[in-house]
């Protein structure tokens, strides 16, 4: 039976609450040789299971390196991630994966990466930007671009402050409803290009978010001298196998789970912004 | 391939399922409920003889006639597919003790079936079903775990109902691969043809005789009369091409008639789409995990944060339609559809893919 089919028992080893509705469980596989077996590749998923409760889609945010920990960002959103909330330190849990296919970081390497989020909490991209941090001789400049609602939206301030302060790293927030003591940028995520150095021939971008929001990057992206095949899209789906069988997570004739959730932007051009798809 | 048939009187029917049930359960069609359905069958008179169906868009009707042919009606509401993949089952289990969880599967028993009268069509599904549960990173074990043991005794479509475009979508009425044996009905037997080693040694194991140059005759008009059908897909492929018409007003004319029952994927054949749930015991001891097939028609099937993604009945069959004709070529090299009709008979208001396809693709019928 493989770790595709059938759940591995997991153990939470810290809970970390990142804001009301968010919260990291980091994670270790109960059988050690499971543990020490499990690979992954930033970018990728697992689906986690909650007794009795069922199974959800949750993006890997830690390091593939980090040999101790797997870890996941989740926010409250249904059924399953009400009930994950809830879990504390010695809790257990079941774990399926990794699932899908990760950011393109081996081909980045060499360049600058730009990272283009909205929303809240955007997992996915978390684990790039960790991964390029570790790792910051081998890559180029760190741009990273989040736009947020509100002001009040913005989780993880301290470490958007921290990312900023390392060295060919720009930070780049934006609020649509800045809100009194906004220090950032006030409008939608594109109004962050004019102040982005960006370097159109050299960049992988990362993006993630509501799919709007992405179009609108790509866009202006595009239209700055990006090429395509330089922009990519984590996209969501709704998931229930992770494993290309359920067909839930169908887009267009990609299965989100396996062809993605990461994909290029020539890949899925055009299946962007099909109403209803 | 007719050149190593044997002929079988209808007599000897009895005795081929003899031989089968000795390392099977047999699985045959007979009439359920006012349908062609494949059961358990006990013996050769269970089969459906002198039965015919007429099937028109939105209907289907079983006529009995005075014919002494077993198989001379071309399908029933389900093909091959709820032997393999089955309607609800469940995938595994999980126990909770004071030491954690511990998860185990919960595959099927091993059971050897053998299905007697599957179509060309339904072969073509199952080739597709397979590559589908079977091929890739994650095969099925559910699914491997039946398919290992099946044993296919199929049947040429003599009688293909007016609902039947197996002939347009190139798989069928005349089986070509996939069996182990191949039956042409004719009035006094059959002529039997082996697919498989296996097939060849049940055949070994009946008193055939050799096939007369009039029946060989007859088989083969039979065959080429099967073929001629009245349902037609738009002569160029589609792949890559209903994506393109995702704006078609046509749509919106669809869903003012469709209901989103979905009849037409449960009836469909190589319809895969399942939703998994989680039930737990009673006692509080244990949780078992389960599949039941899905519809794309249901507003669970794209439900995201709580709101399904495609959010009314236009958007629902376009998804249904261009899965299954465009999309399918991208995912698995060829279009969803084996041309079977099911969905064009069982859909309660006789919406026929067909008819949609040449209406989206501006071409006549
Ligand atoms: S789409 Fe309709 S005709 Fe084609 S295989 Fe499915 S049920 Fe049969
Ligand atoms: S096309 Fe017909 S069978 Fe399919 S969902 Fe609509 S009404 Fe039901
Ligand atoms: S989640 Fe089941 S096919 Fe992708």
């Amino acid at each position: 039976m493989s770790q595709f089919n059938l759940p591995h028992e997991a153990e939470v080893v810290e809970r970390i609450e990142e804001s009301p509705t968010i919260f990291t469980l980091r994670l270790r596989l109960a059988d050690p040789a499971v543990h020490a077996a499990y690979r992954f590749a930033p970018g990728q998923f697992n689906m986690l299971y909650l007794y009795g409760v069922g199974e959800v889609a949750i993006s890997i945010v830690s390091d593939p390196e980090d040999e101790q920990m797997i870890a996941h960002t989740i926010r409250q959103v249904g059924r399953v991630t009400n009930g994950l909330a809830r879990l504390q330190a010695g809790d257990r849990l079941g774990l399926r994966g990794p699932f899908g296919r990760g950011w393109p970081l081996a081909q980045a390497e060499g360049g600058d990466v730009v990272i283009a989020t909205g929303g809240l909490g955007c997992a996915p991209v978390v684990a790039a930007i960790n991964y390029v941090l570790r790792r910051r001789e081998r890559y180029g400049n760190l741009i990273i671009m989040q736009g947020v609602k509100h002001g009040d939206d913005l989780i993880w301030c301290d470490q958007y402050a921290q990312w900023a302060q390392m060295p060919d790293t720009q930070v780049l927030l934006a609020a649509s409803e800045g809100g009194a003591c906004w220090p950032y940028h006030v409008g939608h995520l594109p109004v962050l290009f004019e102040h982005a150095r960006l370097k159109p021939e050299s960049s992988t971008v990362m993006m993630c978010g509501p799919e709007g929001m992405m179009i609108a990057v790509c866009r202006e992206l595009l239209g700055r001298g990006f090429s395509g095949e330089s922009l990519y899209l984590s996209m969501e789906r709704n998931m229930h196998c992770g494993r290309g069988k359920c067909g839930h997570c169908q887009l267009g004739g990609k299965f989100v789970c396996q062809d993605g959730p990461i994909f290029s932007y020539p890949e899925i051009a055009p299946l962007l912004g099909v109403k209803g798809l | 391939m007719m050149s190593d048939s044997t002929f079988l009187p209808q007599s000897g029917l009895a005795q081929l399922l003899t031989e089968l049930a000795a390392g099977h359960r047999i699985i045959g069609p007979q009439v359920e409920q006012g349908a062609v359905q494949y059961r358990s069958l006990q013996g050769a008179a269970e089969l459906p003889w002198g039965v015919r169906v007429a099937q028109q868009p939105g209907s289907y009707r079983l006529q009995r006639q005075g014919s002494e042919r077993a198989f001379a009606w071309a399908n029933g509401p389900q093909a091959l597919k709820p032997l393999l993949f089955a309607p609800r089952e469940s995938l595994w289990q999980v126990v909770k003790t004071a030491a954690g969880l511990s998860f185990s599967e919960t595959l099927p028993p091993p059971e050897r079936l053998a299905v007697i009268g599957v179509r060309s069509c339904d072969l073509a599904a199952l080739a597709l079903q397979d590559r589908h549960f079977l091929q890739g990173a994650s095969p099925d074990a559910h699914y491997a775990r039946r398919r290992e043991q099946l044993f296919i005794v199929a049947v040429n479509c003599s009688h293909p109902a007016a609902t039947c475009f197996c002939a347009a979508s190139g798989d069928g009425p005349n089986a070509v691969s996939g069996f182990d044996l191949l039956l042409d009905e004719l009035d006094e037997g059959f002529l039997l043809t082996p697919g498989s080693e296996a097939g060849q040694q049940l055949l070994a194991a009946l008193s055939v005789s050799g096939v007369t140059p009039a029946q060989r005759q007859q088989v083969e008009a039979q065959r080429r009369a099967a073929a001629v059908q009245q349902r037609t897909l738009p002569s160029s492929s589609l792949a890559g091409r209903l994506l393109e018409l995702a704006s078609s007003p046509r749509w919106q004319q669809i869903a003012e008639r469709c209901l989103a029952c979905g009849n037409c994927t449960a009836v469909c054949p190589t319809c895969f789409c399942h939703s998994e749930q989680e039930v737990p015991q009673l006692d509080g001891e244990g949780s078992e995990h389960l599949r039941q097939w899905d519809s794309c028609f249901s507003a669970g099937h794209s439900l995201l944060h709580g709101t399904p993604l495609r959010a009314d009945t236009a958007q629902r069959y376009r998804q249904w339609l261009t899965h299954k004709f465009d999309s399918w070529h991208q995912q698995f090299g060829r279009s969803g559809c084996v041309g079977c009709g099911r969905c064009i008979a069982w859909c309660p208001v006789g919406i026929d893919v067909t008819e949609e396809l040449h209406a989206l693709c501006g071409d006549e019928a």
